[in-house]
């Protein structure tokens, strides 16, 4: 059946800001569906609040609102723009509530309201609540966890003799899962069980069959409306149940399972869909199997697309967004062709099951240095930022690719500089290790491979699957032959069996002690170079041009060359703290900006969630790790005329002065260079006359203490080359000083990531407590013309890392003639590093002085914002002003604008810490956030309130906000106060803030006691905590300057974040956030198109005062 | 211990690898592929394979071993197997063996390390080739590799039928309904599912049409097997004498000899379809079933007019997957409705057996 003409426009609700278990793979299912609904000729509708995706660029819907994702702003967008039809199945779970919330209040998907199109609000409801979603597999013959409820001890072991040991109890409402344990005695029952009941408030415990060690499936089923079905891709698990999915190692095709078994799930998955009863599109189905008898259990169901679908999407080059979004518009499979193996002659359509050659092995990325208190400990609740996907031919060599695309300091799995650790652990605590899942244990278990210890044992303490171990094990004896064969000795055919197993020339560099360039020539002179195959969806059995390949060691490369001009691009790699999406959407941009101007695009990146990593984007993608070996071959066979490695973060940047220096793109390496090495940054200011915070450099505890002599207390201490303020802190003395250098020389993870050496010294400033911190993103080209992109002044003063600041553009309080400074200082510094393409400039602006702390000559992560809030498409211009065009030629070419105004513009940050209720969510100089929102109006307040809206940050209208401010916060806090006073709201204050307060005759409604501490009667004193427990304060205004009162506020701030109260943590985002309510009171909000702002007159400068 | 070894095919390509499973100092065949992720042991033990040498797609074979369950026939037929990986270990609950064991105790010898894509672009490109395998010397596995007649021209049926017939009992004893299922080189799962429907005969390819009727079938199955149709003439003779007298389902090769027998061409298709994932249209219900195909010859949807109606056709590249004889009680899909390995989408069509044999069955009532 073709697609509907009953419907003209469709509102697509994306997933919002970039948060743990929703990352950019609903950027790149959505610009799929935004992409395909147009070419199909509907009218597209987007909402999504996150302004670095690539979506929300104008380009990709008829109407992009880029506001808050709650139920209310997208019924007001439905009220404007009266779709014809929602499609929610692509924005993950955010879209998928939203709609549910919408549906129950009878705005969508009822007679008279948009209809809800891919899944409706009965097939959802029916696949996210866990009873009806059991009752419906058990009605259908499916096998499901055995388990009851219990009130009584009694009850509970009725319950446990019907399901067996090992079980879970958990009890009921209990937040966070406190008390939740699996027994696999039953003395452990008895205690665990007597200990739920007494938990629960309402004496509740839920005692499941525990599947801890079995093995994990999921499979990806799409289906039409005229019930055609298919799975699209098998994916087997290599950590077993008991971690979340999205935590675990996983591997496509499936691996360990005979056809009968698969066979099994296939059917099940099937008849799943067909129950629950997803009309349309694509939806994830995952199985629990229990190794030694085979049986199998449907464990959940996800209607719509999600992260494994964007992973089987990339794993087997079948794009599920897209065919979602065709069928959600009543195409069936059948209709659609299958676009990789269209050639001139022939093709196939999507209604087939791809099958593939090669093995992909997908591994998380997970940020836990950054969350120091957090336990490392892998689990049911996913934690990890982002993930990597290597494909190879084999699984040894595809987990070693996968291993080194990491950037973690790991060149595979062992046999490289960063095992040292490992090796110093007995047998004993390597396997009590390696029993606990944690990032390390993939290693701990090569370790421990490598040494011998039997697979039998390895698989009893982690259940790991032991195919999987002695695939592993064929990495660690291959080691031992290859050592004992020794570097002067290796045949082609060594060579080949050596990088065939996946081995990098980095290991082999390290275990023979060789540099790593004289592995390549050795290895090239025996004739062992990568081959570059394809992924075609069918194993070579059509004929296919999909531009995708990866890289092996086989006979045959299937790559031509070809003599077009050609550019590679270096993408970012897997999300991470300070580097996520945002330099995706520059590496995408740039792609479509060469593509336009006639160069052909390579695109090499290894982040399966991405838009650059889709198939199309480019003219060619190497889905290949981010190592200099593996840029090198792919340079070798592409010969590119030029290298961009400064829109793809620190990732690409760091391989600039690692390939030739004449293809590198735009800014030289030397220029990098200079504004990184603090002697040649500091002779470039001084030069200039512009001011530097006074600082310098050390490399260990003594030159650092030198430095702090002449400088004094409190630097900020920082090493170089990283991104997102890793490690950085505010040291306020002598002795934390000695603990900060320690930390950077031998801090493991900071080890990993290049340490601290004389190259890579650490930088002491000053820190300039009190001032407001500047972030500038221009662009210059070879003739000298310099574009200022954006000023930013940050909410957040200075000493909050600028990613975890709040900005608004343009500055809303910064006098006109201190942003002119900043653009002429920035523009000298452009000149002075002769920059070609983008800088951002970060200043520090305390009274009248504006101090330069740092400049980068590369994109940054506000260069979507600003492009958005402006419409200028900076990382397009800057692509092409790397390539040698000028602003004015691309001015007369229509791809420049000038910038719009008449409205701010504010980015607010997203932070992780209700997924980490041990961490102290106060911000600080080290980078903690995960994703951004923005929010845009008319003035900086409403701006302000739609950005918090939609960071998830309620800001209150009712009840009582709590007020614990350091001493110099105070006097700023007292606006705060009588403001929110004025408002209507009740004020609650520590006793020291309220005593400040009434000073200045503005008494609280109630002091409270410190978390620790007994009144002066003895009697423990009601707390911050205990009224945030009880839903009693709705906002926490608590700022942990200074050292005092570090550790009460932190209890304070971890139990606001564990109950979900909002909470800021300085002055000056009280300040904003009570400006912003202030001008919200009273009115409804207001919502507009990008497309509408873009279309405001020209401001005439980036840059203004409001 | 590695033994090196090389394939070499009849245009002189060579692979460089090592030996695997039995001892065979040079192994010849016509070199096919096979796209299938899982199914290893249900591949290689269909007789179908016979004269062919399998060339799997996956890079991981082995990985779950070998059990007794999962042999589609008495043993194997295939001239060898052509692999990326063979797992030295396999893990699975299934499993009585790994499958280098398994493939030694048959006399399989295979080879592994190939660039099993390099192979499977050249043999989608040329169709399927002779080859040949082995330890010997590049000159004299070419010289084998030209000698292999490959499957054009042989009488493949003979070498997998049974000789003797034999009896698969009805699941249900109180089923009194009698199939007689001929052999043309049939995968055991085709009787475990037709045994749903009745006790199975399962008798040779050359049984004649007289002596099939004397048992007074409630209907006569086709089954799979090697090879070109044309080489059976047999077999044509024997469904001509049985069209109108009994309901007849046949699959793959049975497909195109009862296309045969109603005086249809067959023809043979440049590489053939050798997978588990072949999306085939039922053209009366227009859903899509995914399926499992094994097959280089086709019926030739262009001579059925006025003797046939084609039922089912595959999407990928339009060839005949399914006709019914007009006006008679016999039907026929060239896919696998057995599956093993494979999907269960086209299982129905035992069912349509089924209800068949009861409208023949109320007819003679009736009469």
């Amino acid at each position: 059946m073709p697609k509907r003409t009953d419907i003209h426009s469709i509102l697509i609700i994306g997933s919002g800001p970039i948060v743990i278990g929703q990352a950019c793979e609903f950027d790149y299912s959505g610009t799929q569906a935004c992409r395909v609904l147009r070419d199909e000729g509907y009218r597209v509708i987007l909402a999504n609040s996150n302004p670095a995706t690539i979506m929300t660029d104008p380009d990709f819907a008829d109407a992009t609102y880029v506001e808050p994702l709650t139920w209310e702003v997208v019924a007001a967008i439905i009220d404007r723009e009266r779709p014809d039809a929602v499609l929610p199945t692509l924005g993950g779970q955010t879209g998928l509530n939203i709609a549910m919330e919408l549906f129950e209040r009878g705005l969508i998907g009822v007679p008279g309201t948009p209809e809800m199109i891919g899944a409706n609000a009965e097939a959802i409801a029916t696949a996210e609540d866990r009873e009806i979603f059991k009752q419906a597999m058990l009605g259908i013959g499916l096998d499901c966890l055995r388990s009851g409820t219990a009130h009584t001890m009694d009850e509970a072991r009725a319950v446990v003799a019907d399901i067996g040991l090992p079980a879970v109890i958990r009890p009921a409402y209990i937040l966070g899962g406190r008390g939740t344990g699996i027994a696999f005695t039953a003395d452990q029952f008895e205690h665990i069980a007597s200990n739920g009941l007494t938990a629960s408030p309402i004496s509740e415990i839920l005692i499941e069959e525990s599947v801890y060690g079995w093995k994990e499936y999921e499979l990806e089923v799409m289906r039409d409306h005229a019930d055609n079905c298919v799975i699209i891709c098998g994916i087997e698990n290599l950590d077993p149940m008991g971690v979340h999915t999205g935590d675990s190692i996983t591997v496509a095709p499936i691996q360990t399972l005979t056809d009968v078994e698969y066979q099994e799930m296939r059917n099940s998955a099937l008849a799943c869909i067909r129950r629950v009863g997803v009309e349309t599109g694509g939806s994830n189905v995952q199985f629990a199997v229990e190794p030694t008898t085979g049986r199998q259990v449907v464990i959940e169901m996800n209607p719509r697309v999600s992260r494994s679908s964007a992973l089987a999407s990339k794993a087997t080059g079948f794009p599920i967004a897209k065919i979602a979004a065709r069928l959600a518009v009543g195409y069936t499979l059948d209709e659609i062709p299958n676009d990789i193996t269209k050639t001139a002659t022939m093709s196939t359509p999507a209604s087939f099951e791809p099958v593939i050659d090669y093995v992909v092995t997908k591994i998380p990325r997970w940020a836990f240095e950054k969350l120091p208190g957090a336990s490392g400990v892998l689990g049911t609740q996913m934690q990890s930022v982002g993930e990597v996907m290597a494909i190879g031919r084999t699984f040894p060599e595809s987990l070693q690719k996968a291993l080194r695309s990491l950037e973690q300091g790991r060149l595979g799995l062992g046999c490289d500089p960063a095992e040292a650790h490992l090796s110093e652990m007995s047998h004993e605590d390597l396997l009590a290790r390696a029993a606990v899942p944690t990032a390390d244990r993939i290693q701990q278990v090569g370790e421990l491979l490598r040494r011998g210890v039997a697979i039998e044992v390895v698989h009893d303490a982690t259940h790991i699957d032991p195919w999987f171990l002695d695939q592993m094990s064929m990495i660690t004896e291959e080691r031992a032959v290859l050592a004992e064969i020794g570097v002067d000795a290796m045949t082609r055919r060594s060579w080949r069996r050596a990088k065939r197993l996946g081995f990098s020339d980095g290991q082999l560099a390290h275990l023979w002690s060789v540099p790593e360039e004289e592995i390549r020539t050795r290895r090239e002179a025996a004739g062992v170079v990568p081959t570059y195959k394809t992924v075609d969806t069918c194993s070579a059995e059509f004929p296919a041009e999909t531009p995708y390949h990866y890289s092996t060691y086989e006979d045959e490369s299937e790559v031509r060359a070809s003599d077009a001009r050609k550019v590679v691009i270096l993408g970012s790699g897997p999300n991470r703290i300070g580097q996520g999406i945002e330099f995706d959407y520059c590496c995408v941009h740039a792609s479509f900006a060469l593509r336009d101007a006639g160069f052909e695009t390579i695109m090499v990146n290894c982040n399966p969630e991405t838009v650059s990593t889709d198939y199309d984007t480019s003219s060619r993608l190497y889905f290949e790790p981010l190592t200099r070996e593996d840029v090198l071959n792919v340079i070798a066979v592409e010969r590119p005329e030029a290298v961009i490695v400064s829109l793809g973060g620190q990732t690409p940047l760091k391989l600039s002065g690692l390939i030739p220096s004449e293809l590198v793109a735009g800014t030289s390496p030397d220029s990098i260079d200079a504004a990184e090495d603090r002697e040649r940054w500091n002779t470039i200011c001084d030069g200039l006359r512009i001011p530097q915070p006074p600082g310098g450099t050390a490399i260990d505890l003594e030159q650092a203490l030198a430095i702090t002599d002449e400088i004094g207390f409190p630097v900020l201490v920082r090493p170089s080359y990283v991104l997102g303020g890793r490690a950085m802190q505010i040291v306020h003395d002598r002795n934390h000083l000695a603990r900060a250098m320690e930390e950077l020389a031998g801090f493991g993870s900071l080890g990993k990531e290049g340490g601290l050496s004389a190259e890579r010294p650490v930088l002491i400033d000053r820190f300039l407590a009190d001032a407001t911190e500047v972030d500038v993103d221009a662009i210059r080209d070879h003739t000298g013309e310099v574009l200022i992109g954006g000023v930013m002044e940050h909410v957040e003063e200075a000493g909050v890392h600028s990613g975890d600041s709040a900005c608004a553009l343009p500055p809303p309080t910064l006098p006109h003639w201190v942003v002119e400074v900043i653009e002429s200082y920035t523009a000298a510094i452009a000149k002075r590093l002769d920059v070609r393409g983008l800088i951002n400039v970060q200043f520090a602006v305390v009274g009248t002085t504006v101090y330069v702390i740092e400049a980068n000559p590369r994109a940054s992560r506000t260069v979507p914002f600003v492009a958005k809030a402006t419409g200028v498409p900076l990382a397009k211009v800057a692509t092409r002003v790397m390539l040698g065009a000028t602003l004015a030629e691309l001015r007369a070419e229509g791809l420049l604008r000038e910038p719009v105004g008449g409205h701010v513009a504010v980015k607010e940050a997203v932070m992780p810490f209700n997924r980490f209720p041990e961490v102290d969510p106060a911000l600080g100089p080290e980078m903690r956030s995960t994703g951004e929102v923005m929010g845009i109006a008319d003035t900086f307040g409403r701006a302000f309130y739609k950005a918090e809206l939609a960071a998830g940050t309620i800001l209150p209208t009712t009840g009582t906000v709590f007020l614990s401010l350091a001493d110099p916060d105070k006097p700023a806090g007292l606006v705060v106060a009588k403001r929110f006073r004025a408002l209507g709201l009740g004020i609650a204050a520590t006793e020291g803030t309220a005593a400040y307060l009434a000073a200045f005759d503005s008494p609280v409604d109630q002091v409270l006691g410190k978390v620790q501490e007994l009144g002066d009667d003895g009697e423990h004193r009601v707390t911050a905590v205990d009224l945030i427990a009880d839903g009693k304060i709705s906002f926490v205004v608590n700022t942990p300057r200074g050292a005092l009162g570090r550790s009460d506020g932190e209890q304070i701030r971890k139990a606001a974040s564990l109950h979900r109260v909002s909470c800021v943590t300085t002055v000056d985002a009280a300040l904003a956030a009570v400006q912003g309510l202030s001008e919200r009171v009273g009115e409804v909000l207001t919502v507009k198109t990008l497309q509408e702002y873009h279309d405001a007159p020209a401001r005439g400068s980036a840059a203004g005062a409001s | 211990m590695i033994r090196e070894g090389a394939l070499v095919l009849a245009d002189g390509s060579v692979f460089e690898g090592e030996l695997i499973g039995a001892d065979a100092s040079i192994a010849t065949g016509e070199v096919v592929f096979n796209t299938v992720l899982s199914g290893y042991q249900e591949v290689i033990t269909d007789p179908s394979y016979a004269g062919q040498i399998i060339t799997f797609t996956t890079p991981h074979i082995g990985n779950y071993g070998v059990n007794a369950a999962d042999f589609e026939s008495r043993g194997t037929f295939c001239r060898g197997i052509v692999v990326r990986e063979l797992a030295r270990r396999h893990s699975n609950h299934r499993a009585d063996m790994g499958l280098d064991e398994m493939l030694r105790q048959h006399g399989v010898p295979g080879i592994a390390g190939i660039d099993t894509r390099r192979l499977t672009r050249l043999l989608r490109d040329t169709g399927a080739m002779p080859g040949a395998f082995g330890a010997a010397a590049e000159a004299e596995l070419r010289a084998a590799a030209d000698g292999e007649p490959g499957t054009d021209g042989i009488d493949l049926v003979r070498q997998v039928t049974v000789t003797d017939g034999y009896t698969v009992a009805a699941r249900d004893p109180e089923n009194r309904t009698l199939i007689v299922a001929i052999d043309y080189g049939m995968k055991r799962n085709i009787a475990v599912n037709l045994s749903r429907l009745g006790t199975v005969e399962v008798v040779p390819a050359t049984t004649s049409a007289a002596d099939i009727l004397a048992r007074d079938p409630a209907g006569v199955f086709l089954s799979n097997g090697p090879g070109d149709p044309a080489m059976a003439p047999y077999g044509v003779e024997t469904i001509q004498g049985l069209l109108g007298n009994v309901p007849i389902f046949g699959i793959c090769l049975g497909h195109q000899l009862l296309g045969r027998a109603i005086g249809a061409g067959t023809v043979k298709l440049p590489f053939g379809h050798h997978g588990g994932n072949h999306p085939v249209r039922n053209i009366a219900t227009g859903k899509v079933e995914i399926t499992s195909q094994n097959h280089n010859f086709a019926v030739d949807p262009d001579t059925l007019s006025g003797r046939a109606t084609m039922t089912h056709v595959n999407l990928n590249d339009g060839v005949c997957e399914g006709l019914r004889v007009d006006g008679e009680l016999a039907f026929s899909v060239q896919h696998h409705p057995e599956a093993n390995p494979g999907p269960h989408d086209s299982h129905y069509l035992f069912d349509e057996f089924a209800e068949m044999m009861a409208t023949a069955t109320s007819q003679k009532v009736g009469r």
